[in-house]
C-alpha cells in the first residue's frame, strides 16, 4: 500500500473530446433513437467522464494503492473471516464458457453449470448436516432474511399465525434483530449470562411466557464473543418444545468446520457466508452470497428458482415453480408452501464457482482442519495478549477472540486509538466497539491461513502499542501517521451530507 | 502439510503448548460429545490445481456448456465490456479487502464508490445514490418498503403489471413477509393502463407506485403527468430502469421519480449465469435517511485533506439493529467497481454510442423478422428499445430449439405464442441476418 494520498476523482481528469473506447462502426444504421419522441428522451447527456484509456488505468491502479487487502497483509476483522481468497478461484469463475453464460439458456446447454451449482447444494448439506440448500440469497444478511422467510411460511402452512416473536441473544449480530424486523417478525432479547453465553434461565422464563408466540430463535455458535455455547442441546431441545424452529447464523462457521456440524445441534435453518467460510473474496464490501439450508421437512418451504436433478432424464434442470404467492396464509387457490423469490434469477452463480473450487481444492481431507486450525491461531493470540489487553472471560475461545481493550486502564488510550496505531505497523485493524457487551472491545479472528511467523510478529506490534500506550500515549492517539490519510472528520460528513460530485461543486 | 495451511508439526507443537492443551481436538472439549463431529465429510477428495482446472474444463466443453449467440435479455444482457475493466477488478487490493470501515487504509473503494455515487446519480437525474445492492429486484423490494414506510396512511404499494415478472415476484414476497399489500395496476397493449393507474391513485391509501421503464416487453412508456398524480396522494414514484438506456432516454428524475432503481449489470458486467450483477438505488435528498444500504460521503481528515468515508451509518443495522431502514449491511461494491470503471471508460460519448448500436441493430432485427411474413409484432406502434416482443403462429418451443441447435439463443418465450428478443451492440449485421435465416428456415 502507498502511504501518500493519489486523491484525484475520475471527474477531475476528464477533458472534453477525449475517448476510451472502440465500437465497431460497420453497422445497419437504418434506425436510430432520434426516431422516438422527444418526450422519451433525456434533455441533457449525462455528465460522465471523458478519458483516454491509460488515464483510466492508471486512476484505478492509484486509487488500488490506497487500499489494504488480505494479499497486503494480515487482516484479523474479528467476525469477517478474512482468509486467503485463492487466485485459482478467480481463473475458474472468469472462465469464458461460465461468465459468457445468459441465465435463461437451456438447462440441456447449460449442464456444465447446473452441476456446480447442484453439487455445491450438496456439498453445504453435508458440510451442514441439513437435508437440502437454496443458493439464490446474495449475502449473509439475504441469507437471513431468507431463511426467517422459509420459518414463517413453515408456520402459515401449519395456520401456526400467533408465532410472531423471534428470540435473539443480546449479544448477536446487528444483522438478526433488522432481519427479523424486515421480515415482519417481534424481536425479543434473550439476555446474556456474565460469561457471554445464553441464559438459558432467562429464555425458559420468556418461553414460558409466550412459548406459543416464538416463530423461532436465532444463534450464532460459537457466539460474538467466539465462545462455543455449551447448553446449544439443551436449547435447541427448548424451543422446539415450544413449537418453534432454530436458526443457526452461520456468520462464525469457520471454527466448527471439522468439528460439529449445525444440523447435529438441533438447528433448522441456517445460512453460511460462502465469502467467509469458503474464501471467496470479499470485493471492498461484496458480492457475496448466502445460501440458506434447512433440515429434512423444510425443503418445500425454500425460494425458488431450485436447481434439482431429475433422475429419470439423468438432467439438472431449474425448477421455477411461479406458484402465486399465496397473499393471506390460507389462500387454498394458491399453494401456501411457495415461499416465492428472493432473486431475479439463480443467485451470485460467479461467487459459488469460486467456493466449490475452494471445496474441491481442499477435499474431505483438508475441510476437516480449517476449523481446528483457525481455532488454534486465536486461542494462541488470546494466550499471548492476555498480559497486555483485558481477557473480560476465561476459557477456550474458537476461531475468534475478544478483549475489552488495554489491560492498564491508567492511560486514556482506547481500543478506536490502538485500532488506528496497527494501521501504522501495516495491519489491518481488528474489529472493535463489537460485540456490544463490553465498552472497549476488540474482536481479533486471525483464520486457519497465517502462518505462526505472522501471528507472532502481530503479537509483538501488539504488545508495542500497549508500551506506547504508556510511554508515549499521545503518539497513539493521534495515530495513524503513516497512512495515506490521518482520521477522518465523520461528524461532517453525516452533518452536511456531500454524497457526489456534483454536490461537491456546489461548495 | 497443505497450500492454505502453513502450520508445521513444530508449530502446532510450540502453539499447544503456549495454550496449555495437547491436540487441537482439545480446544473443543466445551462442545458437547453429542454435537460433535466424529467422521469425514462425504465429500471429494483433494483436487491439485491441474486436477482442479481440467475439472472445470470438462465442465465447460461445448457439450456440457453451450456457448450461444445470445439475443435473450429479460433482466441479463450481452453487452460489450472493454478489456481494461475485469483486469483492473482483479487488482488485489481491491478484491481482497473488507468494506471500508478504516477510511484510513481503504481511500481506493471510498473513492470509487464516491464516484459510482456519482455517475448513478448523473445517470438517473436523481440527487443521491446509495453504495449498490444485491441486484436489480431486491434494489425494488428495498424501494416498495421505503415507500410504505414513507407513508403515513397507506393501504397498498402499486406495482405496474409492466414491471418485470421476476421482479414482481420479489417485491410481492419481501411484501408479504414485511406486511403490507402488493395489487398489480394492469397492462393495456402492453404499456401501464393510465386509466387504470388514476383510478387506484382515486381511491387514496397509495404509499408508492412503482414503474419500469423500458418496461419488461422493451417497451418505452410515457409516465407524462404520473409522478404529479402520485405525489397529489402523498404516494412516492418509484422507477425501475435499464441503466445502459439512459444515456438516450428521459431520467427517472425527468419523469419527477423519488427512487430510482435497477439492474446494474448491463454497465459492463458479465452474465455469468445471471450473478453476480449489481442493484442501484437512487433518490431525493429528501428521502436520503430513509435509503438503505452504504452510503460515502466527502469529509476531511486530520491533516486536511479531502477524504471519504462511510457515513450516515445511524440508518444501518449495526447501529440500529431492528429499528434500521434495512438488514443490508454489505453492498456489491465490486460489482460497483465493474460500473465505474466502464462508466469511466466508456465516457459519456461511449455509454451513448452502445445504447445507440443496440437500438438500431434491434429494430434493424424487428424490420428483418417482420419483412418475413412469420412473426408479427405483439405490441404494434408502441415505441421500444433494444428489446421487443413478436407473436409467432407456429411452434415456438421447436423454433426455440432448433435455433439453439444452430448455436443461436434466439430469445426469452414470454408467452405461448410471443417471443422477446433483446440485441446489444455485441450483435453483428451478420448474426442479425444469421438469426432471421434461422427463424425463417424452419417450417
Amino acid at each position: 500500500m502507498n502511504r501518500t494520498l493519489y486523491g484525484n476523482l475520475i471527474f477531475e481528469l476528464s477533458k472534453k473530446g477525449r475517448k476510451g473506447y472502440s465500437l465497431p462502426q460497420n453497422y445497419d444504421r437504418t434506425h436510430s433513437t432520434s426516431e422516438l419522441p422527444e418526450a422519451l428522451r433525456r434533455g441533457e447527456a449525462a455528465r460522465l467522464p471523458e478519458c483516454d484509456e491509460l488515464t483510466v488505468v492508471r486512476h484505478y491502479t492509484n486509487l488500488s494503492h490506497n487500499n489494504f487487502g488480505v494479499n497486503d497483509g494480515f487482516y484479523p476483522l474479528g467476525s469477517c473471516t478474512m482468509k486467503y481468497n485463492p487466485v485459482i478461484n478467480e481463473e475458474i469463475a472468469a472462465m469464458k464458457a461460465f461468465a459468457g453464460l445468459h441465465p435463461l439458456q437451456p438447462a440441456e446447454t447449460c449442464q456444465g453449470a447446473l452441476e456446480v451449482y447442484y453439487n455445491l447444494q450438496q456439498s453445504l448439506a453435508e458440510l451442514a448436516g441439513l437435508s437440502e440448500f437454496t443458493l439464490n440469497p446474495c449475502a449473509g444478511a439475504h441469507g437471513e432474511l431468507t431463511g426467517l422467510m422459509v420459518i414463517r411460511a413453515y408456520h402459515e402452512s401449519r395456520s401456526d399465525e400467533s408465532r410472531t416473536k423471534v428470540l435473539i441473544p443480546d449479544s448477536a449480530h446487528g444483522t438478526n434483530p433488522a432481519s427479523a424486523a424486515i421480515c415482519g417478525l417481534e424481536v425479543v432479547e434473550v439476555k446474556s449470562l456474565p460469561d457471554g453465553t445464553v441464559d438459558v434461565e432467562h429464555l425458559s422464563q420468556l418461553l414460558d411466557e409466550a412459548g406459543s408466540q416464538v416463530a423461532a430463535m436465532m444463534m450464532t455458535n460459537p457466539n460474538t464473543l467466539g465462545i462455543f455455547e455449551p447448553r446449544v442441546l439443551e436449547i435447541t431441545e427448548m424451543v422446539h418444545k415450544a413449537g418453534g424452529l432454530m436458526y443457526y447464523d452461520g456468520a462464525n462457521l469457520n471454527a466448527l468446520l471439522g468439528e460439529c456440524r449445525p444440523g447435529d445441534m438441533g438447528f433448522d435453518v441456517m445460512h453460511i457466508n460462502l465469502h467467509k467460510t469458503f474464501a471467496t473474496p470479499h470485493g471492498g464490501g461484496g458480492p457475496g452470497s448466502g445460501p440458506v439450508g434447512v433440515r429434512k421437512g423444510l425443503e418445500p418451504f425454500l425460494p425458488t428458482p431450485r436447481v434439482v436433478f431429475n433422475e429419470k432424464d439423468k438432467l439438472f434442470c431449474v425448477n421455477t415453480a411461479a406458484t402465486p404467492l399465496a397473499t393471506t396464509a390460507h389462500d387454498d387457490s394458491a399453494d401456501a408452501s411457495a415461499l416465492g423469490s428472493v432473486g431475479s434469477f439463480l443467485g451470485n452463480f460467479g461467487v459459488m464457482l469460486k467456493a466449490y473450487a475452494y471445496i474441491l481444492t481442499l477435499g474431505r481431507e483438508n475441510v476437516k482442519n480449517v476449523g481446528p486450525l483457525a481455532t488454534l491461531n486465536a486461542n494462541y493470540i488470546k494466550e499471548r495478549l492476555r498480559d497486555d489487553y483485558l481477557l473480560p472471560i476465561e476459557g477456550l475461545c474458537k476461531h475468534e477472540v475478544v478483549f475489552d481493550g488495554l489491560a492498564d486502564k491508567s492511560t486514556d488510550v482506547t481500543t478506536m486509538d490502538v485500532a488506528k496505531r496497527l494501521l501504522d505497523y501495516g495491519y489491518h485493524a481488528p474489529t472493535i466497539y463489537f460485540p456490544l457487551l463490553f465498552h472497549e472491545s476488540l474482536m481479533i479472528e486471525p483464520t486457519e491461513n497465517e502462518s505462526k511467523e505472522t501471528i507472532d510478529a502481530f503479537i509483538d506490534v501488539m504488545h508495542t502499542i500497549a508500551n506506547e500506550a504508556k510511554s508515549d500515549p499521545e503518539l497513539v492517539k493521534t495515530a495513524p501517521h503513516n497512512t495515506p490519510i490521518g482520521r477522518v472528520d465523520d461528524v461532517l460528513a453525516a452533518k452536511h451530507p456531500v454524497t457526489t460530485y456534483w454536490k461537491s461543486l456546489e461548495g | 502439510m497443505f497450500k492454505y495451511f502453513p502450520h508445521t508439526e513444530e508449530d502446532l507443537g510450540a502453539m499447544l503448548k503456549t495454550i496449555g492443551v495437547n491436540s487441537v481436538h482439545d480446544l473443543f472439549a466445551d462442545v458437547p460429545e453429542a454435537a460433535r463431529f466424529r467422521r469425514d465429510y462425504d465429500l471429494p477428495q483433494a483436487l491439485s490445481e491441474t486436477d482442479l482446472r481440467l475439472f472445470f474444463e470438462q465442465l465447460t466443453d461445448p457439450i456440457e456448456t453451450q456457448q450461444l449467440t445470445c439475443f435473450a435479455g429479460a433482466g441479463c444482457y450481452d453487452h460489450y465490456a472493454p478489456s481494461i475493466v475485469q483486469n483492473i477488478i482483479q487488482r488485489s487490493e481491491f478484491l481482497t479487502s473488507y468494506t471500508p470501515y478504516q477510511a484510513e487504509i481503504s481511500q481506493g473503494t471510498l473513492h470509487y464508490i464516491f464516484e459510482y455515487q456519482s455517475m448513478i446519480a448523473e445517470l438517473t437525474g436523481m440527487d443521491i445514490s446509495n453504495a449498490s445492492m444485491y441486484d436489480g429486484a431486491t434494489a425494488t423490494a428495498e424501494a416498495a418498503m421505503m415507500a410504505w414506510s414513507n407513508a403515513k396512511k397507506a393501504t397498498r404499494v402499486l406495482v405496474s403489471d409492466t414491471v418485470d415478472p421476476k421482479v414482481r415476484r420479489v417485491v410481492e414476497t419481501y411484501a408479504h413477509f414485511h406486511g403490507f399489500p402488493i395489487q398489480l395496476v394492469p397492462a393495456e397493449n402492453g404499456i401501464t393502463s393510465r386509466a387504470a393507474l388514476d383510478k387506484e391513485l382515486s381511491e387514496g391509501g397509495v404509499a408508492g407506485v412503482i414503474l419500469q421503464q423500458p418496461n419488461y416487453y422493451g417497451i418505452v412508456e410515457d409516465f407524462t403527468g404520473i409522478a404529479d398524480a402520485v405525489h397529489a396522494q402523498k404516494g412516492i414514484l418509484v422507477i425501475n430502469a435499464n441503466p445502459s438506456d439512459l444515456a438516450i432516454l428521459k431520467t427517472p428524475g425527468e419523469w419527477g421519480a423519488d427512487v430510482a432503481v435497477g439492474e446494474g449489470q448491463s454497465l459492463g458486467i458479465p452474465m455469468t449465469f445471471g450473478g453476480p450483477g449489481v442493484g442501484f438505488m437512487a433518490c431525493t435528498e429528501k428521502l436520503i435517511r430513509k435509503m438503505p444500504g452504504r452510503i460515502v460521503g466527502q469529509t476531511l481528515d486530520s491533516r486536511g485533506q479531502r477524504a471519504f468515508v462511510l457515513t450516515l451509518q445511524a440508518r444501518e443495522q449495526h447501529i440500529r439493529r431492528q429499528k434500521a431502514t434495512s438488514n443490508i449491511c454489505s453492498n456489491q461494491s465490486l460489482m460497483a467497481l465493474y460500473v465505474t470503471i466502464y462508466l469511466a471508460v466508456m465516457g459519456k460519448e461511449g455509454l451513448r454510442e452502445a445504447a445507440e448500436m443496440s437500438y438500431a441493430g434491434a429494430h434493424s432485427l424487428c424490420d428483418k423478422l417482420l419483412g418475413t411474413g412469420r412473426f408479427k409484432l405483439t405490441y404494434p406502434g408502441q415505441p421500444f428499445f433494444n428489446e421487443f416482443c413478436v407473436d409467432y403462429d407456429g411452434d415456438l418451443d421447436a423454433l426455440l430449439a432448433f435455433a439453439t441447435e444452430c448455436g443461436y439463443l434466439a430469445g426469452v418465450k414470454v408467452g405461448e405464442h410471443t417471443l422477446m428478443l433483446a440485441v446489444t451492440e455485441q450483435r453483428t449485421p451478420e448474426e442479425i441476418d444469421g438469426l432471421t435465416d434461422i427463424l425463417t428456415r424452419q417450417q
